[in-house]
């Protein structure tokens, strides 16, 4: 039996399921990643020790075991404490939190790099801490750090494909169950790796726009 | 101006100063920076502050509007004592009220590079409520206007030369209405032919009876500006006075030998 392709139209609409899911899962997890990145950078740079305390504790159970344990722990482990989440949602919260916390390392040597001049005329204009850090740190912080926050999106989106493991029907799964009814592997996965490709594509787009304005103003 | 510094009462009347300055002592670590200094600054008055590098200028300026906290001593603004011990919460939202009536310009203007000059002057305005945006558009346009920079409102800091740059750096000093302005050395990071621009604004403001604190290297825009000149050295405040009687005739020694270095430059 060669390469046949023509077989993936009559697939075409499990593997849109699929992509569906897959862009879905990446957007809010992409999303919620950024959003804990910058809160864990700025509790992460807290001056109370006890503030600081619980991320690190976040920090090290996100960064030093394999995302996939950490996916069955949210999904199989929480269950026993009587918190019950759908795949779905347990995927989007694994992949968030283990992403934010790189994400706020990144973010925090970048807030730490902005000039301290800016910190003092924000607030020698009458702004707080906290409106500070919004409108004026974070935003430069972020911006001078597009390009590696941007790779850690990419590396999101492709990591995305573990979340299969717990039923969601992204990418990765729905192009095995194209091939446990068609018995096409090959075909199938190079589709989805074609679609993934074509998925980070358009992501890297984004960040090079998002990098093109922000270059705006250096 | 400068008085004989009675000792603090602790009370504000009427009639005094905007800024009393009593006994202000400042220390970072073991090193102390300031050793007493007693100042008035009178409602209207431009204030030149000089001396020697490391005298202790900027952290003067700097404990004004609290950017330094302060080891001993008081500083009162507009009637209020500015470093009252407070609980953290109640001292922050203090600090941002005082600041909003102290303007600062820094040496490198510190403009914020991802906003364009109008939104570098509304920010705060619209961040603390004190306009609605349509509103504070139309006063940071008044001020660019009065900066000689209102066809540079949509221009980003990096697209401006650094006179350009101050001068929206004034403009977003005194977009909250301040009482008084604090002018560090503003005009030290810039090309020589772009001084005269920023000197200029600081002169209208002056016209206009705006407080101002300028510390500055170059005496003959001190003398030249302000009312009351005064010089610090090592962490003291050495002889003050007005303009023409400290820069031509100086009574203290340390005064005498650095105009004469300055001069002699
Ligand atoms: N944050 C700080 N930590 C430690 N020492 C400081 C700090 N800021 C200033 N100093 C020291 O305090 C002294 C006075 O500094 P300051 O900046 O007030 O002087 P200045 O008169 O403004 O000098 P210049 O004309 O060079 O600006 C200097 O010895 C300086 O090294
Ligand atoms: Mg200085």
């Amino acid at each position: 039996m060669g390469l046949d392709f023509t077989i993936i139209p009559s697939y075409l609409d499990i593997l849109i399921t699929g992509t569906y899911w897959t862009v879905a899962l990446s957007t809010l997890s992409i999303f919620f990643s950024l959003v804990g990145g910058v809160f864990f950078a700025v509790v992460q740079l807290n001056r109370h020790a006890i503030v600081r305390w619980p991320f690190s504790g976040i920090a090290w159970l996100f960064m030093g075991t394999p995302l996939l344990l950490q996916l069955f722990l949210i999904y199989f482990g929480l269950v026993q404490i009587g918190i019950d989440l759908n795949a779905f949602t347990a995927g989007v919260i694994a992949l968030s939190l283990h992403f934010a916390v790189y994400n706020a390392d990144i973010i925090k040597s970048a807030i730490v790099a902005v000039d301290k001049g800016q910190y003092e005329a924000s607030r020698s204009v009458g702004l707080s801490q906290l409106q500070a850090m919004r409108k004026v740190i974070v935003p430069q912080a972020i911006a001078n750090v597009t390009p590696a926050l941007g790779n850690m999106m990419i590396a999101l989106l492709k990591e995305s494909s573990l979340v299969s493991v717990i039923g969601v029907m992204e990418l990765t799964l729905s192009s095995q169950r194209a091939i446990s009814d068609s018995f096409r592997p090959f075909e199938f996965y190079i589709a989805a790796a074609a679609i993934y490709y074509i998925l980070n594509l358009g992501l890297e787009y984004g960040v090079r726009n998002a990098e093109r304005r922000s270059a705006r103003y250096r | 101006m400068l008085n004989a510094a009675p000792p603090a009462t602790g009370r504000f009347d009427m009639s005094d100063p905007i800024v009393k300055i009593r006994g202000l002592k400042k220390n970072f670590g073991a090193l102390q920076v300031l050793k007493g200094i007693d100042m008035d600054i009178e409602p209207g008055h431009i204030v030149a502050l000089i001396g020697a590098s490391g005298s202790g200028k900027s952290t003067l300026l700097r404990t004004v509007n609290q950017l330094e906290d302060v080891t001993d001593g008081e500083i009162w603004f507009d009637g209020d004592l500015v470093n009252k011990k407070l609980p953290h919460r109640a001292r922050e939202k203090h600090l941002n009220l005082l600041r909003q009536n102290i303007g600062m310009v820094f040496q490198h203007f510190n403009l914020f590079p991802h906003l364009t000059a109008m939104e570098n002057v509304t920010l705060a305005p619209i961040m603390l409520g004190r306009m609605n945006k349509a509103k504070a558009i139309e006063h940071a346009q008044q001020l660019l206007d009065k900066v000689g920079l209102d066809d540079r409102a949509e221009y980003y800091p990096s697209q401006l030369s650094g006179g350009q740059k101050q001068r929206v750096a004034i403009a977003r000093s005194l977009a909250m209405k301040p009482k008084l302005m604090l002018f560090d050395e503003v005009t030290s990071a810039l090309d020589p032919e772009l001084v005269g621009e920023v000197n200029r604004v600081m002169k209208q403001l002056a016209k206009e009876h705006m407080t101002m604190v300028i510390v500055t290297h170059d005496l003959r825009f001190a003398e030249d500006v302000s009312d009351h000149v005064v010089f610090m050295a090592d962490g003291y405040v050495v002889e003050a006075g007005p303009p023409e009687q400290l820069f031509r005739n100086p009574q203290k020694p340390k005064t005498k030998s650095f105009l004469h270095q300055v001069f002699d430059e």
